[in-house]
């Protein structure tokens, strides 16, 4: 490990990190995904957590926002314990982040512009107008003026992912997360998206949570990373200190060293009954 | 032993799902009578649109099938009557068996078919999407925002489609009244008319309410419980119809039972 993980209690939020998350374990059906992640995210700074397909990167995320529980350990966020609050505090809280979702998950029955609208109308009180212009605002910023009447399946994968960020923008939050940003999309669209995202954190100073496998865009944007392993954090570090790790796991994500084939039956069985191989012989990751 | 244990376990199952539907009309009435209180008005537009859906565009097919239900009703009870030669009894079994019986659970059939199914895979393939995701994290609560709306829309609407139903069946009644047993059009409906009670109108509406309330419960928890995968939502819709029409007929039969010890038969 690069940092040692900071295991005291998150000091009182007036300086303290944004976010922290303290030896947080997710289960699911007895299965336990996540063991035990420490790390924490500054206020203004932009944190990705990299990891492989079935890594439990995504079910961190989720975590955060309170879509998923862990079974024990703490999320500190904007110096609140998030589980063990009200829901109507959790919400407060759930009204300063904006989350845009891997395929966007924008609304099918609603037009573009009611979709960023949504937030706004829910929780303030805006006349039609105002929350009109905020729109239209809002999805100037993604780059996607005029399109407020259109049908998110009227729109390419690309601008579902920027009317999603938009949407995301709605209440000015201070903090956005990203679960793969540029999934799915072609090499120009992804670097537009990741520059988005750039550009939001220099204008706004947001604190930013990405979750990514892709390495070019993530050492465009991160300030720090976090790199995610079968549900433990392998390392943390900036950019320069992931790029020079010798931490063989790091090295073969940056490197991009295919895992080794399966060559021994016992392997292959280990990797069906879902045990944790031997040290020394990794296994490859699984889907959730 | 082991089949007890299968049958507890079968028992828990069931009474844990009736449980998780209650919390869920639960919830949606607390969205809709308490949440205006607190500060989250009911979405009525959203709800205006679902009754559109659910009950307006639910009358042409409704109409079709319940003027035919009314017609073999009619013919059934003329091959046993005329044998007495009380053919014009025909209007009185009609009129009542389709309002307090037929009335009701053919209207709740035919809206599990356009409206339970559309439900579930409306919140189930939200669910696939992530939408009910963001909704969560947007802070803002499905139930409040896709239940209750659906349930305001149902209980409404199922009366109101119920009271048609009855017009309807009885108006296919008199089709073979008519044609076949020497009834003119107004003499049918003063017949069918005079053999009804408001009661019999009244516990069918009651039942009505209550289906309604079973079948968007059913439809909501089946499209909120579907797991990953386009194909997931195909299995929680069928399985919502399934559930919805079994259950209708069970809280048929429970109301049925009811009106009968309290008297109102």
């Amino acid at each position: 490990m690069l940092e040692i993980a900071d295991t005291t209690r998150p000091s009182a939020f007036s300086g303290g990190p944004m976010i922290s998350v303290r030896d947080v374990r997710v289960s699911f059906t007895g299965r336990e995904i996540l063991h035990g992640i420490t790390f924490d995210v500054q206020r203004g700074e932009t944190l990705v957590i990299l990891g492989g397909s079935g890594s439990g990167k995504s079910t961190l995320l989720r975590t955060l926002v309170g879509l998923e529980k862990p079974s024990s350990g703490e999320v500190w966020i904007a110096g609140k314990n998030f589980f063990a609050i009200s829901e109507a505090e959790r919400n407060e809280i759930r009204e300063k982040i904006g989350m845009s979702f891997q395929g966007g998950a924008l609304f099918g029955s609603m037009t573009v512009g009611e979709n960023v609208a949504l937030p706004l109308r829910e929780h303030t009180k805006l006349e039609d107008s105002t929350i009109d212009i905020m729109v239209r605002l809002k999805l100037d910023q993604v780059g996607l003026s005029g399109y407020e009447q259109y049908r998110p399946s009227q729109l390419s994968g690309g601008m579902r992912k920027r009317a999603a960020v938009a949407r995301a923008l709605a209440m000015d939050p201070e903090m956005l997360f990203f679960d793969e940003p540029s999934a799915g999309l072609d090499p120009i669209i992804a670097a537009g998206i990741d520059q988005l995202i750039l550009d939001l954190k220099q204008a706004f100073r947001m604190t930013i949570i990405v979750v990514t496998h892709e390495l070019a865009s993530a050492f465009l944007i991160a300030d720090r990373m976090v790199l995610i392993d079968k549900g433990d954090v392998v390392a943390m570090g900036t950019v320069k200190e992931m790029q020079n790790s010798t931490h063989p796991r790091v090295r073969q994500f940056m490197d991009r060293v295919p895992e080794p084939a399966v060559a021994q039956e016992l392997d292959y069985l280990q990797m069906l009954t879902e045990q944790q191989p031997k040290q020394g012989s990794p296994s490859p990751g699984k889907g959730r | 032993m082991e089949f007890a244990r299968k049958v507890g376990v079968a028992v828990i199952n069931a009474l844990s799902y009736v449980g998780a539907l209650a919390s869920l009309a639960g919830r949606a009435a607390f969205a809709a009578f308490v949440g205006p209180f607190l500060g989250r008005p009911v979405r009525f537009q959203s709800a205006v649109a679902q009754a559109m859906e659910a009950g307006v565009r639910a009358l042409p097919i409704l109409s079709l099938i319940t003027f035919f239900i009314g017609l073999i009703l009619a013919l059934q009870a003329a091959y046993e009557l005329h044998r007495f030669g009380a053919l014009n009894y025909v209007p009185a079994a009609v009129a009542i068996s389709m309002s307090r019986e037929l009335g009701p659970l053919i209207t709740a059939i035919v809206v599990i078919g356009r409206s339970g199914s559309a439900f579930a895979a409306e919140i189930g393939t939200m669910k696939v999407s992530e939408e009910i995701d963001a909704l969560q994290t947007m802070a803002i609560d499905p139930v409040h925002f896709l239940v209750t709306p659906k349930f305001i829309a149902m209980v409404l609407m199922l009366p109101c489609l119920t009271i048609w139903a009855n017009s309807m069946g009885m108006l296919g009644g008199s089709l073979f009244g008519v044609l076949q047993a020497d009834f003119t059009w107004t003499r049918y409906i003063h017949a069918s008319l005079e053999a009804l009670f408001l009661r019999d109108i009244v516990t069918g509406l009651i039942k009505s309410f209550m289906f309604g309330v079973t079948i968007t419960a059913v439809g909501c928890l089946e499209g909120l419980s579907t797991g990953g995968g386009a194909e997931q939502v195909g299995r929680s819709t069928t399985k919502a119809v399934v559930v919805s029409i079994f259950l209708v007929i069970l809280v048929d039969l429970v109301f049925t039972t009811l009106f009968f010890f309290l008297g109102a038969h």
